[in-house]
């Protein structure tokens, strides 16, 4: 017992140290530099500086609301899409394809959209085709939505794909006989067994939305400013470490509140 | 488990022989300095003739080992923590004098420089560098306004104040930089871009408020790309990135408003733990040599420091009024100061307080 207690301590070791050196360090540091002066004294200047900046304030509010446009336009995308992938017999081909973006660059996808939504690029040279004087599509709140949302959707399909996946065809079946129509059999049977799904989906795409910032530059014009806008700003040019570090604490503050909310609750539900 | 065992084996072999591979690689171009013939630049990606560098190891032995970096910022740090060290860097005005304040540049000895004189004394002895005691000039060039005459005529954009004219409502894209964007403003109401007076700032922000119908987006290197496709009709960006723009599109022109706007300068800088000094005064000699410097602009395209390396470029560039603007002009430059970092911060607040502004 007592031997296979250490082997087990053993394989840790690896990932423990990769863990303490990358992760936890790291965000010690940080927590420790949000809470410094620029010579090393301890304050809640910082902090303060934050919530004290109307500024910040309606940056943040900005971050989160654009992060939810972003999560519920890819859950409403993905939703029907995941359902619909379950029902085709060729399915893990269909969702390779799905996957297929994900290994294509970050950067070189959002040059593709330029491409695409500039005024002299495709969609425009497509409408003038049809007489529509050519608009103005880049730097406005939709071609950031529409870029953040094409990116972030195979991580929310993904999830929901394996969840609907999971559940076994026979309730939906058992559904049927005792007399549910379909509707109801999504709505009381198939929809709430896949609710993990759609939790972990919300988080692999809220969370990282929040900071999303080489977009809100490069499609959004910086018309749309989140507080990945201020950190970059804060290491990079004004130096000013410790209040970047106090926003990224308080990110992260924000994204355990999202975990602790999307937490997964189905235990609790059956012994109800 | 064979088969397990097999496919580390494999794995292992290839990270041997890439391994060996890059060291092999880097021992023909890199840093290894055994003989000590070697010259480790630091410089702005694209930013020499490279035929020059070959022209430069033939001429002296040295082997050049070109380093790049992509912002003045990411320089400055990885010189400040210092495992690489190198022989010469080329910083912009604003870091020359960060840098020797925090005591990371070596005083260059002007006795072994022999090119000095070759340069014109309007780009010497700037406030950043009094007499030119760390640095020697690479290039220069301005900040203005880049416009498409497709959309815009000329006698429209001849000054700053011309971008507030209600006429180009959402056309205008910006440099996302507090200094610069600022810096023009403060211009417009007849003060100085090293501004240090609160109220000042204030009445800035405030005037560049009313901007914000105008603007249509805020982006950085992107704005060359941008301008060359049509995208906006005009926008506020350096001489050099005009100047790509421009190569792309017949119709972009240039401009520096005669009132005035921002100097900036490249120079080549000695860091503190430069290993191969007798390279790097080699180097700086070889570059201030009028030909290799007039072959140097011509292939950069940005505008030469030094009198005699113009005097040998083609009429076409040398009397191009955008990129050499007359001396009237060059007269009102001004040159950035570090503001230190207390108004580094407040810039830059003012700048992001200004891009968080509704349309």
């Amino acid at each position: 017992m007592k031997a296979k207690q250490q082997r087990q301590i053993f394989y840790i070791v690896p990932y423990g140290i990769w863990l303490l050196l990358f992760v936890i360090a790291p965000l010690m540091l940080m927590l420790f530099q949000s809470f410094t002066t620029s010579n090393g004294h301890f304050t809640l200047g910082n902090y303060g500086a934050y919530f004290g900046s109307g500024t910040y304030l309606r940056m943040t509010f900005n971050s989160v609301w654009y992060a939810f446009l972003i999560t519920v336009i890819t859950l409403v995308i993905s939703y029907p899409t995941a359902y619909l992938l379950n029902q085709l017999k060729q399915k893990q081909f269909w969702l390779l394809l799905v996957i297929l973006p994900t290994w294509i660059n970050l950067l070189l996808k959002t040059y593709a959209f330029i491409g695409l939504l500039s005024k002299t690029g495709t969609v425009n040279s497509f409408i003038s085709f049809w007489g529509v004087a050519p608009q103005q599509l880049l730097f406005s709140d939709w071609s950031f939505l529409l870029v953040a949302a094409y990116i972030e959707i195979p991580f929310m399909i993904l999830p929901i794909f394996n969840s609907l996946a999971e559940i076994d065809p026979r309730l939906s079946q058992a559904s049927h006989d005792l007399g549910a129509n379909k509707w109801q059999t999504l709505r009381y049977v198939i929809f709430p067994l896949s609710m993990p799904g759609v939790k972990a989906g919300i988080q692999a795409v809220f969370i990282p939305s929040l900071s999303l910032f080489m977009i809100t530059r490069l499609i959004g014009g910086n018309r749309v400013i989140t507080l990945g806008t201020a950190i970059e700003e804060h290491f990079l040019v004004t130096q000013n470490w410790q209040l970047g570090s106090t926003i990224g604490v308080i990110l992260i503050v924000a994204m355990i509140v999202t975990m602790i909310l999307t937490r997964d609750r189905v235990r609790k539900n059956i012994r109800k | 488990m064979k088969k397990l065992l097999s496919g580390i084996m494999v794995i292992l072999v290839i990270v041997a022989l890439l391994f060996s591979a890059q060291r092999y690689f880097s021992s023909q171009t890199g840093t290894g300095d055994k003989d000590g013939k070697v010259l480790n630049l630091y410089n702005w990606g694209d930013y020499i003739d490279p035929s020059l560098l070959k022209k430069f190891t033939k001429e002296t032995g040295y082997k050049v080992s070109y380093e790049t970096f992509d912002s003045n910022e990411a320089m400055y740090m990885k010189i400040k923590q210092g495992s690489t060290s190198y022989d010469l860097a080329v910083p912009s005005e604003y870091m020359i004098e960060k840098m020797k304040a925090d005591h990371l540049l070596q005083p260059l000895d002007h006795r072994k420089l022999t090119g000095l004189k070759n340069y014109d004394s309007r780009f010497l002895n700037q406030t950043f560098d009094k007499g030119n005691k760390y640095s020697v000039p690479y290039f220069w060039g301005t900040l203005g306004i880049i416009y498409n005459d497709k959309y815009v005529q000329a006698k429209d954009v001849q000054h700053w104040d011309d971008l507030w004219s209600p006429k180009f409502r959402n056309q205008i894209m910006l440099i996302d930089s507090a200094r610069d964007v600022l810096g023009i403003t403060l211009i417009t109401q007849g003060k100085p871009v090293n501004d240090k007076s609160e109220a000042d700032l204030a009445a800035a922000q405030g005037k560049l408020t009313t901007l914000m119908p105008n603007v249509k987006a805020i982006i950085a290197d992107e704005i060359k790309m941008y301008m060359a496709q049509d995208e906006a009709a005009i926008a506020v960006t350096y001489s050099g990135e005009a100047a790509e723009a421009m190569d792309k599109n017949p119709h972009l022109h240039y401009v520096v408003p005669s009132e005035g706007s921002n100097l900036w300068f490249d120079n080549i800088v000695m860091p503190k733990n430069a290993k191969h000094k007798t390279a790097a005064y080699a180097f700086l000699n070889f570059m201030s040599e009028p030909k290799n410097a007039a072959q140097n602009a011509e292939y950069i395209g940005y505008a030469t420091p030094n009198k005699k390396a113009l005097a040998l470029l083609p009429k076409s560039i040398r009397g191009d009024r955008q990129f050499y603007p007359d001396a009237k002009t060059v007269s009102h430059l001004q040159t950035y100061d570090d503001l230190g970092q207390k108004w580094t911060e407040k810039y830059n607040d003012a700048f992001l307080e200004f891009k968080m502004t509704q349309r």
